[in-house]
């Protein structure tokens, strides 16, 4: 037991010593476009079932593929954004197989020559872990449609909406070492994704997917033989299928055996991973050259063009909200995780106690959202009403204490906390007078405690602090509290 | 015979113009073609009624002065071009009531510059074959013997025998190896295959996307001119479509072809070449120098490989190409207990054995492990095979080669694939180059078969084609008429 409590995150305690796993991800992000990669219909989640499909779509005989230029500008704007390099001749292959809702027989993608190739991001795994992850490649690709098995006792239904939708595949290196380093992973992708506007990220709509590659090894030996879980949709999933999917190799190691190189799928509801198909089975995908479409061409000054309107990176901005505010790197990592919560941040902290702020931000604040399942922007605090807040308790108003309770009323009446302070009449009483009244009635009432503390059981000291409080209706400020009945109990 | 089908193309188009002729007249003459050589399986579909709505709109536009390129000229499509709501089944069985909500762009330039559509033509299935038998319903027959019932050539062998059979002004094709010139040269008619990229593929049935580029059927050097005129666009819809004007091909009608140097490949000279062929070869040869060009013997190394090559390549694309016919969306499903099993017992029924031949050829080639011997191999050897005519085109502006080794064979006499993918011998090279090439007849076999004699270009040149073929086709002075001709 105490060994498991020394484990670091994403190692496993097995009975031969401990094992690492190692794990790379493919994320499948779906470009933000109005129409799909190679047609014109349009991209939009939610239409009714066929209402979004060309004939190219549905592969009609005769129907070609054309290039969407806005979706290769994506592509190379998020390349840039990874610090990858950006390939000016890349090659659209078709990935031959068979199924219902992939009407062409093949997937449009890039096999041998993707758009971008090599690049890294930093992650913030938490306060004092910051680590690189190598991306391998990105390239652009099409969605196939959707397969419907429970419409119908014997039937099954497609829906080609999604067919042809432009997808960016995000393959890292192999260099994820923890399911948290993974959501971390995937949080930072998430992240300059939406920074740069190439994806929505919306993982509930299916617009940001995850397959997990995951294998074990002892540490220093070479890489296991991975088994890769397909199509997780929420960090909280990519975790739990990784550390099922590692313990499950662990066990099957240790007991002699071998893991075969497989691709699995993650039953959320036993949080187990199961056989999809193993390596025997897997497609030959016959990858070659699509003829219907010429190599992707473009120029140095196209790509330096999009790298001239790149906006601000969450990387840069973090360095910024440390250096300005003050705040921790892993704070800045997650107020950077979305614009809109550092345009919120950076308005409720200006002028304020930076840290404070983010503190106040981070786990009060979108608690409560989270609690409430809300959106930042659909607050009831704003960012002055936050910055009030925050005020109140450094000038002393209110304590912190006190400052939690009319956090609450704000969320609930979206009133402003000095309203809220004047109403209930919970500002601090910091008046020597006052407080030494209030101290003097609880040593009057409670005169056979005050002789066992003056007989030397220090412990009570907290119990006088505690009965002054309360009678303040929590108001009294402790500083002061503590101080004059010091005085008052020598 | 009915003097409205001795017109041409171009001379039709004068005599429609001039009011000599009305629209409605010649195509009820078609028509009555069309009924009179139904027995030689051309067209799989004659749209009457809609031809005489279309010849009508053509008399009312010249009434009204109004007179577009092809105006009121009946022509037949080849069933591999999509026609709005017209049955479209490349002569296969899984596209069996197929109709198109769509046209493709080729027909639509042609309906749009004025053309009547008559109706759809046999092919073989999928433009896979060079003797039309590989047709869901069945061979055409060729209309030059009425003692012996001879192949048409293939794929476009409706398209070559309507057009030799004078039940078509003129017809569109399309050529992956040789489907156009091959069965021009077979049914003694002139077929052109231009530039890969002149004509937009979209809405064309495809078998090999690298290589399947549509093309007219004529009776004439000039009539093939007026034809890819229309046909040929710069399509937004088709990617490898060549953004590149053509100029007005009828413009070089007539052009002298002194100085021009015509290559002599000796690589084409071969065994197997019939004798009469031979004959007519250094015939074309003697015309051609006649005409004040000069005659260059250029080499083209790699021609040997170019059968080899592209058996692997068209195979491949097409295994994939033809992914789509499964079932799912529209043409024939058999119901089945599992998606697999419809999958086989659609595609198994759906498909012919020379579709299936090459479905399983292509996957082979493409599978992992073969993939680096055969497929990247043979995209290598193709690129030889564009060099080799690249530099034969720095010593020379034409390149002379018969059409075909043999001309028609019986039907049903060549059951052996790889002798039947012989005939595409002459033909195949230019395909893998991408480059144009037209063949017309120079003459009759002794058996009073027609011999096909095939002009290759440099890419896009077109123009220079039709000037040096138009010359050959008056030195040749070719005007027999098919027996099995409508009369």
């Amino acid at each position: 037991m105490n060994e498991n409590l020394k484990l670091k995150p994403g190692h496993i305690q097995g009975e031969t010593g401990i094992w690492e796993m190692v794990i790379g991800l493919e994320i499948h992000a779906q470009v933000s476009s109005k129409s799909k990669l190679f047609s014109g219909a349009s991209a939009t989640f939610g239409a009714q079932a066929n209402s979004n499909v060309s004939l190219v779509d549905a592969a009609m005989p005769g129907m070609l593929p054309v290039i969407n230029e806005y979706c290769v500008e994506q592509a190379v704007k998020t390349g840039l954004a990874l610090n990858a390099q950006i390939n000016n001749i890349s090659v659209f292959d078709r990935k031959n197989y068979f199924y219902a809702d992939l009407p062409q027989g093949y997937q449009i993608s890039q096999f041998t020559q993707p758009i971008v190739g090599e690049g890294e991001i930093t992650i913030d795994v938490d306060d004092n872990n910051q680590t690189t992850i190598g991306i391998e490649r990105l390239h652009l690709e099409q969605d196939a449609g959707k397969s419907l098995h429970d419409q119908h006792p014997t039937k099954s239904y497609i829906d080609l909406n999604r067919t042809g939708v432009a997808l960016m595949e995000i393959v890292s290196k192999p260099d994820i070492r923890s399911p948290k380093e993974a959501g971390a992973y995937v949080k930072k992708i998430r992240s300059i994704l939406r920074y740069v506007g190439s994806c929505d990220g919306n993982m509930e709509e299916g617009s940001l997917r995850a397959d997990c590659n995951v294998s074990v090894r002892k540490a220093g030996e070479e890489f296991g033989t991975r088994c890769e879980i397909k199509n997780l949709n929420s960090i909280r999933f990519i975790n739990q299928a990784i550390q099922a999917e590692a313990e499950r190799q662990v066990e099957i190691l240790e007991a002699g055996g071998e893991i075969n190189q497989e691709t699995r799928l993650f039953d959320t509801s036993s949080g187990e991973t199961r056989s999809m198909r193993s390596k025997e089975d897997a497609h030959d995908y016959r990858y070659f050259p699509d003829p219907d479409l010429l190599p992707l061409e473009f120029t140095d000054s196209f790509v330096q063009g999009i790298k001239d309107q790149l906006p601000e990176l969450p990387d840069f901005v973090k360095k910024r909200l440390v250096n300005e505010y003050g705040i921790t790197p892993y704070d800045a990592s997650i107020l950077v995780e979305e614009k809109d919560f550092v345009a919120f941040y950076e308005q409720a902290a200006t002028g304020g106690d930076g840290k404070l702020t983010a503190n106040w931000m981070i786990s009060e604040l979108f608690g409560a959202l989270k609690k409430e399942n809300l959106l930042l922007s659909d607050s009831p605090i704003s960012p002055e009403t936050l910055r009030e807040l925050i005020s109140l308790i450094t000038k002393g108003t209110i304590s912190g204490k006190i400052a939690k309770d009319v956090f609450a009323e704000m969320m609930i009446s979206r009133k402003k906390p000095s309203d809220i302070v004047e109403e209930k009449g919970l500002e601090q009483v910091s008046d020597d007078k006052e407080i030494l009244k209030l101290i003097e009635k609880v040593i009057a009432d409670n005169q056979d405690k005050v002789k066992d503390y003056l007989s030397g059981k220090d412990k009570l000291f907290g119990f006088f602090v505690g009965q002054v409080m309360k009678i303040s209706q929590g108001k009294a400020n402790p500083g002061l509290v503590n101080k004059i009945l010091k005085e008052k109990l020598k | 015979m009915s003097d409205l089908l001795k017109y041409d193309l171009l001379g039709a188009s004068k005599a429609i113009k001039a009011k000599e002729i009305s629209s409605v007249e010649i195509t009820n003459a078609y028509i009555e073609a069309i009924e009179n050589t139904s027995s030689l399986g051309a067209y799989l579909e004659l749209v009457k009624d809609k031809a005489l709505e279309m010849a009508k709109a053509s008399d009312e536009n010249i009434s009204k002065g109004k007179f577009r390129p092809l105006e009121g000229l009946p022509i037949g499509i080849k069933d591999m071009f999509c026609t709005k709501d017209i049955k479209t089944t490349a002569s296969s069985k899984i596209l069996d009531n197929f109709y198109p909500t769509y046209e493709s762009t080729v027909t639509q330039n042609l309906w749009n510059d004025g053309a009547v559509m008559l109706g759809k033509l046999s092919c073989d299935e999928f433009a896979m074959g060079s003797s039309n038998e590989t047709a869901a319903k069945g061979n055409v027959i060729n209309p030059w013997l009425k003692i012996k019932k001879m192949s048409p050539g293939g794929s476009s062998g409706g398209s070559a025998a309507a057009v030799a059979a004078r039940s078509a002004l003129a017809a569109t094709g399309t050529d992956t190896g040789g489907s156009i010139r091959q069965p021009a040269a077979f049914c003694g008619i002139t077929g052109l295959k231009p530039t890969y990229g002149r004509c937009s593929r979209w809405g064309i049935v495809a078998f090999s996307s690298s290589l399947d580029q549509a093309g007219p059927l004529t009776r004439t050097v000039s009539d093939a001119a007026l034809m890819l005129n229309s046909m040929a666009s710069y399509d937004k819809k088709d990617s490898t479509s060549a953004n590149l004007a053509m100029p007005d091909l009828m413009s070089y009608l007539g052009n002298s072809i002194k100085g021009k140097k015509i290559g002599i490949p000796k690589e084409y000279t071969q065994d197997g070449i019939s004798d009469d062929i031979v004959k007519f070869y250094q015939k074309s040869i003697d015309w051609l120098k006649e005409a004040g060009s000069e005659i260059v013997p250029v080499s083209l190394p790699h021609t040997k490989y170019a059968l080899p090559v592209y058996y692997i390549i068209a195979p491949a694309e097409a295994s994939s190409n033809l992914a789509r016919y499964d079932g799912v969306r529209f043409g024939e499903r058999k119901e089945a207990s599992s998606l697999d099993k419809m999958y086989e017992i659609t595609r198994g029924e759906g498909f012919g054995d020379e579709v299936k031949r090459r479905i399983m050829i292509g996957t082979y080639v493409l599978s992992s492990g073969y993939y680096d011997a055969y497929y990247l191999k043979a995209q290598k050897v193709r690129r030889l095979i564009k060099e080799d005519f690249e530099n034969g085109f720095k010593k020379v502006d034409f390149i002379l080669t018969p059409s075909t080794p043999t001309t028609a064979f019986e039907l049903g006499k060549k059951q052996d694939p790889l002798t039947m993918y012989l005939n595409d011998i002459f033909t195949v090279p230019a395909s893998l180059a991408g480059l144009p090439g037209i063949s017309l007849p120079v003459g009759l076999d002794q058996s009073g078969l027609p011999i096909g004699i095939q002009l290759i270009a440099n890419a896009f040149d077109e123009a220079g084609l039709i000037s040096t073929a138009h010359v050959l086709e008056k030195s040749a002075n070719f005007n027999f008429i098919a027996d099995g001709a409508a009369k």
